[in-house]
């Protein structure tokens, strides 16, 4: 290895370097390949990880080890008038004391309960495991129909591209929340509907991407070469474009993911995502909202919101990380 | 320009005709007919056939989708299935007005102070303020609407004790501080939810134009950097920063459908939420045109803005 180096740098500085061949050199030991960059995490990167990590242990694990069932209802039906964390005024009634505003929970509920007087700890970890299991299979399922459809039409040619491109516009052109509606109204809110209605939804957009970056790989020299040679399109597909777009397309899966929670979550919100009693974060938050403003808990509604916040700002972080590797491309998208 | 632009217009015109083929499609594979919907499950055959008729149900589908959109476009929204007797433009106007106030009062407030605050972070690039800046928009894009709205509640309803956590009642016979009162937490929310982008985005903008060879000129010349900012940069970035208002505004479109059932406040959104569970697809046909083509429009109106003001597409060679 030190040997090559020596040559190129006593060679003619005019004439164009060519790298002798050498069997134990290796392609990353080439004076003009990057710098081998590994991958870390910073700090914010690592915070992420570890909010993302407990939250993925939380939705494996949330339904063994909750406290309660999650539409059990493990106390007296008027505990939740004295013994959940309320605004300033109220008081013990037991005491007399004044409580604060968030005040202790005793007798096993640490969250308290909802309007319903169920545990909300048990739910929310209930809730974990739907809310990140769906969105998680609607972008899988996203990710499947929009590379596929947009590596296709980078590579079937100009005609295909057209009209392909084309329907997908028009899709891409309304608002996602609206098609969700649409469909759900069409064809109801259950869980299996919500994932391939999510992961319709998105397709378009991974499709515009795929195709994007297929698009940019084709007129590269290199796939000139292969078609020159005279590979088929499966072996171009399959060794030439799939190994240069897998990165890109992989680091964007992040990014994806957090607007499918958002929108699986919107839509529970509005009471057509996930249907009570199911417990999912968005819709925790909506039946617990009409509680407000007769002056109950306010906990109820921070906890999920809370929940749904830190797992997106978390998978952000990580992501944030990635483009920042990737060479910061991936934010502007954002 | 004129033939670009041109351009841009007639392929906004062939997109809310498609956004009108999606919708009249999607809500057409609804199990069951407005006809059998209005006159439930006891009625005859018999009448069932002529109201279709009447209603021009038993046209070819594309007939209907013509009728449809014909009548669309002339203000005619048909009535309400699960109300026959009330006309939806009439539903519709008295909502209209409401989701408007809380729109506009948002882009009024809202765009110009993230416009300044985005400027700003770009004019001291990796200051304390601009990472606090920057941290915090980026959380915020990544958060539920939801969560800015409870975040909201607890600090201004609980913590400062001013505004209600809910919307009710209508605005007439209120002072000036009671309107705000009123207004305040939904457009406070709105404007933190388009604010996230706005600043990320306008700040990205300036930086770009920040990096071009005629600033680092200036520098050179030994210009102070606010002047830079202020009489080099801006006026290029303008382009850039009226194509990000533009697509923001179109994202409020879909922000404050959430907003709105969070705060209980009368607009649009409820009404096409309660389209949806009533499985009203009239009301959701013409809402979903309504808010589609208001979409459609501000995505327009930032591609244009983006031809308009950048010279070299004014004037080409």
């Amino acid at each position: 290895m030190t040997d090559t180096t020596q040559t190129t740098q006593s060679s003619d500085a005019g004439e164009h370097y060519v790298a002798p061949f050498d069997a134990n050199v290796s392609f990353d030991e080439l004076q003009d390949a990057p710098p081998p960059a590994k991958f870390k995490l910073s700090i914010t990167g690592w915070v992420g990880a570890i909010v993302v990590g407990f939250w993925l242990i939380v939705a494996i694990t949330g339904p063994f080890i909750a406290p309660f069932g999650e539409n059990e209802l493990p106390f007296p039906d008027d505990y939740s008038e004295y013994q959940t964390p309320r605004l300033g005024d109220a008081t013990d009634p037991e005491t007399g004391e004044e409580r604060g505003f968030f005040a202790q929970v005793y007798n096993g509920a640490l969250m308290g309960t909802d309007a319903e007087d169920r545990d909300i700890l048990s739910r929310i970890m209930y809730g974990a495991g739907r809310t990140i299991g769906i969105s998680f299979v609607a972008t899988t399922i996203a990710y499947f129909l929009g590379v596929i459809l947009g590596i296709g039409a980078a590579v079937a040619g100009p005609r295909v591209d057209m009209i392909v491109s084309r329907i997908n516009d028009a899709f891409l052109s309304l608002p996602s929340i609206m098609l969700g509606l649409v469909m759900v109204a069409a064809f109801g809110s259950t869980i299996p509907v919500l994932i391939v209605c999510a992961g319709l939804i998105y397709t378009t957009v991974v499709y515009r991407l795929a195709r994007g970056i297929g698009m940019d790989i084709m007129v590269m020299d290199y796939v000139e070469a292969a078609k020159v040679r005279g590979e088929g399109i499966w072996w171009i597909v399959t060794k030439e474009i799939w190994p240069n777009a897998a990165m890109p397309l992989i680091s964007d899966f992040g990014l994806r993911l957090i607007y499918v929670i958002l929108f699986i979550s919107s839509l529970s919100f509005l009471g057509l995502g996930v249907q009570p009693p199911q417990a999912d974060w968005g819709n925790m938050v909506k039946e617990n909202l009409g509680a407000l403003q007769y002056g109950e808990s306010i906990i109820p509604v921070v906890a999920p919101a809370v929940a749904i916040a830190t797992l997106t700002v978390g998978i952000n972080l990580i992501v944030d990380d990635i483009s920042a590797h990737a060479g910061g491309k991936l934010s502007k998208r954002m | 320009m004129y033939s670009m632009i041109l351009k841009r217009l007639g392929i906004g015109a062939i997109t809310v005709v498609a956004v009108s083929v999606i919708i009249f499609l999607g809500t057409k594979v609804l199990p069951g007919d407005a006809a059998q919907i209005r006159l439930g499950q006891s009625a005859t055959p018999e009448a069932v056939a002529a109201l279709r008729a009447e209603l021009g149900l038993d046209l070819p589908i594309y007939q209907q989708y013509l009728q449809w959109f014909g009548n669309f476009i002339t203000g005619n929204l048909g009535q309400s299935l699960s109300n026959p007797d009330v006309q939806i433009t009439s539903l519709i106007a008295d909502r209209y007005e409401n989701t408007l106030i809380v729109s506009v009062l948002t882009a009024i407030i809202g765009v110009p102070i993230s416009l300044a605050l985005g400027v700003m972070a770009a004019m001291f690039p990796g200051s304390i303020y601009d990472r606090i800046l920057t941290f915090t928009s980026v959380t915020l894009v990544a958060a539920p609407e939801f969560f800015t709205a409870t975040l909201m509640v607890l600090i201004f309803v609980f913590a400062l004790g001013i505004g209600n956590a809910v919307v009710v009642g209508s605005t007439e016979g209120k002072d000036l501080f009671q309107l705000i009162a009123h207004f305040a937490l939904p457009i406070a929310t709105l404007c933190f939810v388009i604010a996230s982008q706005l600043i990320r985005m306008s700040r990205a903008a300036v930086l770009n134009v920040m990096s071009s060879p005629y600033i680092e000129m200036a520098i050179l010349k030994g210009v102070p950097r606010k002047r830079i900012i202020l009489r080099h940069a801006l006026f290029n970035a303008i382009g850039p920063i009226v194509n990000v208002v533009a697509l923001n505004l179109a994202y409020l479109v879909t922000g404050v459908i959430v907003i709105e059932i969070y705060f209980g406040y009368q607009g649009l959104a409820s009404l096409i939420v309660q389209g949806v569970q009533t499985r009203d697809f009239v009301l959701i046909q013409g809402l979903g045109m309504i808010f589609c083509g208001t979409y459609v429009v501000l995505m327009l109106a930032a591609d244009i803005a983006a031809i308009v003001s950048n010279p070299r597409l004014r004037h080409p060679k």
